[in-house]
């Protein structure tokens, strides 16, 4: 296997021909949306610089609490991008099933993933643990942004069948029995959707990193099966999480719906 | 049965004594908006007063397991409710939300027949009009056979006519099985041909409670 071409900086700015031609689109049809464009390309570019020197530095270090403190900071990061991304309201008690679903979800799910799929010494080496945990946290907060939005969703236009269940004697779970399982299903969705796709209609972008990076195809799409797999049990656990914990936020103590 | 001491709810409620006795039949008449719905729900403890008490047999709805006590004192909401799926999932449901074992079909049928109600248990639930959606509903609280039975206007989706049929239906259920039933209504016709208390309300205030011997 050939090592990877290093593109460098002259080759790289010759990339942004693309923007220049996606302006030029924007101009001629009178869009007027070239400066969302312009700073969304100059943040990606100034982010992702940013990232690579943080990377470069924590790939150096290699220690358990820089490692365990990025961690922290993606998962902290995540929770509020589901604050941000749920348009209706969310009550505190909910925000704290959210927080915790994803940081249990996840972390039990990467330390699985790195002590016994992966099984690498130490098991925290920041080559492997960060970009493992930025894949599974970012699809757990998918899920949890789409359960949550499904859930307050539910429980508010159900809001009449849940009390009429109340009212017949069910305990608040069997009253939004329905509610769970309708939004553990629409959060899952998207996941198991995207495993139908893998292979054929798109190349998954650690694969194709790996492949391009001069890894054999064959450890590539092992490393993008135990992935995908990895994906799967953190956005269940944090789902399973968060429906289980979160229905009990929209009732009070004597099982009455709260305002 | 149901004993209210001082009770304040919002800007909806103020009550400041109202008993309601066991084995008999009690309509609350009023306006809509005068708290009458709110009333019922206070009683099977599915909203607190912010002061006040209200008793069931003598005890505290907030020392009572709430879900315990909306089993003995079912409600029946204004709008009936249907789950989707067969009227047999329905007139069920009630007893399966409360951990009951369900009924034969023979004796779901046969309760079917008495509440007038010409329909197969297979049938979806959906397709029923609403005063059949009524009758649906009112059948699957007498199924669970609870100490006391909320009523929430049963009889404002329905024509006079049926209306009556089903409130004689019910109210004969309810003596001759000794049942407590509380029953919220707007129609002082309905008040007076089948109470035997009459309370009156009016803007959150019990303003009027009549006793009088109606049954039969």
């Amino acid at each position: 296997m050939s090592e990877i071409v290093e593109i460098g900086p002259w080759r790289l700015l010759s990339a942004y021909f693309f923007l220049l031609l996606l302006l030029s689109f924007i101009k001629g049809q009178s869009i007027g949306k070239e400066k969302e464009i312009l700073v969304s390309a100059l943040r990606m570019t100034v982010q992702l610089i940013l990232m690579g020197y943080v990377l470069v530095y924590i790939f150096a270090q290699n220690c358990l609490s820089v490692t365990l403190l990025v961690f922290f900071i993606m998962v902290f990061f995540a929770i509020r991008n589901i604050f941000g991304r749920v348009k209706v309201p969310v009550k505190k008690r909910l925000r704290r099933v959210i927080m915790l679903s994803m940081v249990a979800g996840t972390s039990l799910t990467i330390f699985y993933f790195l002590l016994l799929v992966i099984h690498i010494e130490p098991w925290y080496e920041p080559r492997y643990f960060i970009p493992i945990a930025g894949m599974i946290i970012g699809n757990s907060m998918t899920g949890v942004s789409l359960g949550t939005e499904r859930l307050i969703g539910e429980m508010k236009t159900k809001k009449e069948l849940i009390e009429g269940a109340l009212m017949l004697g069910a305990t608040p779970k069997d009253a939004v029995l329905e509610i769970i399982k309708d939004t553990f299903t629409s959060a899952i969705m998207p996941t198991i959707n995207s495993m139908v796709g893998m292979g054929i209609i798109f190349l998954p972008g650690m694969m194709t990193g790996q492949i391009l990076s001069g890894v054999s195809p064959m450890i590539a799409i092992e490393y993008q099966i135990a992935i995908m797999l990895g994906i799967v049990g953190s956005v269940s656990i944090t789902v399973f999480i968060l429906t289980r914990l979160g229905y009990l936020t929209f009732f009070n103590r004597f099982s009455q719906l709260e305002e | 049965m149901f004993c209210l001491r001082g009770v304040r709810y919002k800007n909806i409620l103020q009550i400041d004594e109202l008993e309601i006795e066991a084995g008999q039949i009690t309509c609350i008449l009023g306006e809509s908006g005068s708290g009458k719905t709110t009333l019922l729900k206070l009683l099977n403890h599915l909203v607190s007063c912010d002061q006040g008490t209200v008793h069931y047999k003598g005890q505290d709805v907030k020392v009572l397991d709430a879900v315990a006590l909306r089993r003995k004192v079912v409600m029946l909401p204004q709008t009936p409710l249907l789950f989707p799926g067969t009227i047999k999932k329905n007139l069920l449901i009630g007893l399966l939300f409360s951990k009951k074992e369900p009924l034969a079909d023979a004796a779901l049928l046969q309760l079917l027949e008495e509440v007038g109600l010409k329909k197969g248990l297979d049938e979806d639930a959906g397709t029923l009009s609403g005063g059949e959606k009524q009758r649906l509903a009112l059948s699957r609280i007498m199924l669970m056979d609870p100490e006391a039975i909320l009523l929430d206007e049963p009889t404002s989706a329905l024509d006079d006519d049926t209306g009556d049929k089903i409130m004689e239906y019910v109210s004969r259920y309810v003596k001759s099985k000794g049942k407590t039933l509380v029953m919220v209504t707007h129609n002082k016709i309905i008040a007076k041909n089948f109470g035997e208390v009459i309370v009156t309300i009016s803007g959150g205030n019990v303003k009027q409670i009549e006793k009088e011997g109606a049954i039969k």
